[in-house]
């Protein structure tokens, strides 16, 4: 045991003496946590939108008026002809046309119908599906409350609650993703080239003929590193709350707990890496270039896992973000407890057992 | 010009000695490549929908069938109690509840009027809005049918009714791969550059060959360069093999240029590379190196428009993204591709990506200190 706190003292001295590493380290999480909490977000807003107003009648103004008043359009420019529209479009500022014919307020009052006209830009096919729908809603509210002043029976009326999270934050589906990767991707690196380092500097070949455990060589590499985390850990929890408005629905104890749990995944698939890998470069390489982008892509923050074609679905499952992103959504967010959250837990400890038990079958005693 | 001849020479050995690294370069990026696009899909589908019926009349059932019918609802619970489709809100089995009251049919024929509840999930803001407006417009419509069953009307409609037609201009059939694979071969080409010459400098340091080259009367402008065009091929190289997936895999072929892709590119891989070199050139380690390559990475990529939209963005990001030479490679790959923007188009970008590219190489060839 004392051989053991000697060496998780000696990785200390390493991460202390490196000061520029240790600042970048703990400030990271707290940058990286601000920013994209407050400005990722996949709702559309302030879309600037052109107007082709042919009838310019009191009714279009009032429908554009509501455009404008709601915060998903800024109405930029009015355009008078349509070859306009695709010349503002090759620009790319402008990311929905509606074109409003003439006599529409005539139409409208002694025909009871009208027509809008809506395009979109759907080089992002996401950004018009949504814009169109938002515009469309706009209009259909527009029409719904001429209509409801006309008193018409046999109405059915739809009451609606947003449960959790009654002002559609982008933050609460952000913040737990942005937790994943964060606490994945540094505790990964960070273990991921401890060893290798020591490979390259040849200090490996001075512990590999000393008399102590392979074992315990590479777990007491990644107790400072594991401390370091419940720091990331407590940040970021700090932050979430008080910065970023995010409440801790369910018990605290529990997300502390899961946190640690992947916190120790990490560490674990940082090690398995670090035994692989030849040089730091190539260690570097597979836990930031190889992790970064599956991480943001399938653990299911950024885009919904359940659309996704069944091979990917799949893929998704040997994520660890994926089932530690799922688990502070529920704890945090919906607020439920173990019972709703062990099958995560179970499979994110199985990974745990996975990765270490590779790490330390990999670990050579001998030297190449 | 001969100094830099043998120093190209001996990048590029380093580079091929080491087999394992050099096939991470190339295999990493197509791998990610032909699977992340099938992921990339934000299209509001299969809401999964508990349904509570107390009233079981027959206007409940038409309902419910007319909305098990429109394809973007899943039916995952019938007829159980309130509380049991919460659960299933709690457990993700459900991301919508309709709860039809008992006496919905009576009151919506005797009293002219009558209520249905909803509860949605908001955690995702924009699949809760979207969910709740797919079903709303569908009960607005059977609440037309129902209408239209009972009074005879007259003339014309009563109700004000206003068409919406659109239409979806550059990518009629709006897919989503066409928008997300540039995208992703660009993420790709920047982490690759980026990582690669950012530990490169470090790690002469740190073995201690970047001594022999400090006595040795190369330059630091020839030195910054030996370093800067190997890497500066293998990205082209990538870039090509990416452009090739994407055409192979997913059959995308600009709308534009091909040309002016690659004008682009070159450029882009200039600053890409040379702010590597860059962060190379302050740090005293690899880790150092690759934990604020990371730092910028996540960043560049985050905020790079790829996944979110800029337009959404606070302004002081917004603010960020401008200094995002990703967020420029991003909008003129979009550009060129699906709308077939040429040169002219581009000016502004173009412009903008050179005076990183010289900025950056020029801060790094600054910062690079032959005396230690």
């Amino acid at each position: 045991m004392k051989q053991f706190f000697a060496f998780v003292k000696k990785e200390f001295y390493h991460i202390f003496r490196d000061r520029r590493t240790m600042i970048i380290l703990l400030a990271m999480p707290v940058v990286q946590i601000i920013i994209f909490g407050f400005a990722l977000t996949n709702e559309v807003k302030n879309s600037k939108i052109a107007i082709w107003d042919q009838s310019k009648d009191a009714a279009t103004a009032s429908l554009i008026n509501q455009l404008e008043a709601s915060r998903y359009f800024e109405v930029e420019q009015s355009i008078h002809t349509a070859k306009e529209i695709e010349s503002i479009f090759q620009k790319g500022e402008i990311k929905l046309a509606m074109i409003l014919p003439q006599h529409f307020d005539e139409d409208l009052r002694h025909f009871n119908k009208a027509q809008v006209q809506l395009i979109a830009d759907a080089s992002d096919p996401n950004v018009a599906n949504t814009l169109t729908n938002y515009a469309s809603a706009i209009i259909m509210d527009y029409q719904n409350r001429i209509t409801h002043e006309k008193k018409l029976p046999y109405t059915i009326t739809t009451e609606m609650r947003m449960l959790y999270n009654p002002e559609l934050k982008g933050a609460y589906n952000f913040v737990p993703g942005v937790m994943a990767m964060v606490l994945l991707l540094v505790c990964t690196m960070m273990t991921a080239i401890t060893i290798v380092r020591e490979k390259e500097t040849g200090t490996m070949e001075v512990m590999l003929v000393s008399p102590a455990n392979p074992l315990r060589i590479v777990i007491a590499k990644a107790v400072p590193y594991f401390l370091l985390s419940m720091v990331n850990i407590t940040t970021i929890l700090l932050l979430s709350v008080f910065v970023l408005d995010v409440p801790v629905n369910g018990s605290l104890v529990l997300l502390v707990g899961e946190s640690l749990l992947f916190t120790l995944v990490s560490l674990s698939l940082g090690l398995l890496i670090s035994t692989k890998a030849g040089s730091q470069q190539t260690a570097l390489f597979i836990s930031l270039v190889g992790l970064l982008l599956p991480t943001v892509m399938l653990s299911g923050f950024m885009f919904p896992i359940e659309n996704m074609p069944l091979p990917l679905r799949t893929v998704s499952n040997i994520v660890p973000a994926r089932w530690y992103y799922s688990i502070v959504k529920s704890v945090m967010i919906k607020g439920i407890g173990l019972n709703a959250v062990w099958k995560e837990t179970l499979i994110l400890s199985g990974m745990l057992i996975f990765f270490l038990g590779l790490a330390i079958k990999n670990f050579k005693i001998r030297l190449a | 010009m001969r100094t830099l001849r043998y120093l190209l020479q001996k990048e590029f050995r380093q580079i091929f000695r080491d087999p394992s690294i050099l096939r991470l370069i190339f295999i990493m990026p197509v791998i990610q490549l032909i699977i992340l696009p099938f992921a990339a899909d934000y299209e509001i589908k299969n809401i999964k929908l508990a349904v509570i019926d107390h009233d079981h009349s027959s206007y409940s059932r038409n309902l419910i069938a007319k909305i098990a019918s429109s394809g973007y609802f899943i039916l995952t619970n019938y007829n159980g109690s309130y509380s049991e489709a919460m659960n299933k809100i709690e457990h993700d089995k459900a991301d919508l509840i309709l709860e039809i009251p008992a006496s919905f049919e009576k009151e919506l024929v005797k009293e002219n009027e009558s209520k249905l509840f909803m509860a949605v999930n908001a955690i995702n803001g924009v699949k809760a809005g979207l969910g709740s407006a797919y079903l709303r417009s569908i009960i607005q419509d059977y609440n037309k049918e129902v209408r239209t069953e009972w009074i005879q009307f007259p003339r014309f409609d009563p109700e004000t009714n206003i068409a919406v037609t659109y239409s979806n201009w550059f990518n009629s059939s709006m897919n989503y791969k066409i928008f997300m694979v540039p995208g992703i071969l660009v993420l790709l080409l920047t982490m690759v550059g980026a990582n690669l010459t950012a530990i490169n400098i470090v790690r002469e340091k740190e073995i201690g060959t970047i001594e022999q080259i400090n006595v040795t009367p190369v330059s630091k402008v020839h030195f910054i360069l030996g370093k800067l065009i190997p890497f500066w091929i293998l990205g082209l190289v990538v870039f090509t093999l990416g452009l090739g997936i994407a055409r192979l895999f997913y059959g995308i072929t600009p709308a534009g240029n091909i040309f002016t892709i690659y004008v682009f590119a070159a450029i882009y891989l200039l600053a890409v590379l040379g702010l590597g070199l860059l962060i190379s050139t302050y740090a005293d380690n690899q880790q150092q190196a690759m934990l604020i390559s990371f730092f910028l990475m996540m960043i560049f990529i985050l905020l790079g428009g790829l996944y979110t939209s800029i337009d959404s963005m606070p302004s002081w990001a917004k603010a960020i993204t401008k200094a995002n030479p990703v967020s420029y490679f991003i909008e003129v790959i979009r550009m060129v591709v699906l709308k077939g923007s040429g040169l002219a188009d581009i000016k502004s970008q173009l412009l903008t990506i050179s005076g990183f590219a010289i900025v950056l190489n020029g801060w790094a060839v600054l910062n690079y200190h032959k005396r230690s």
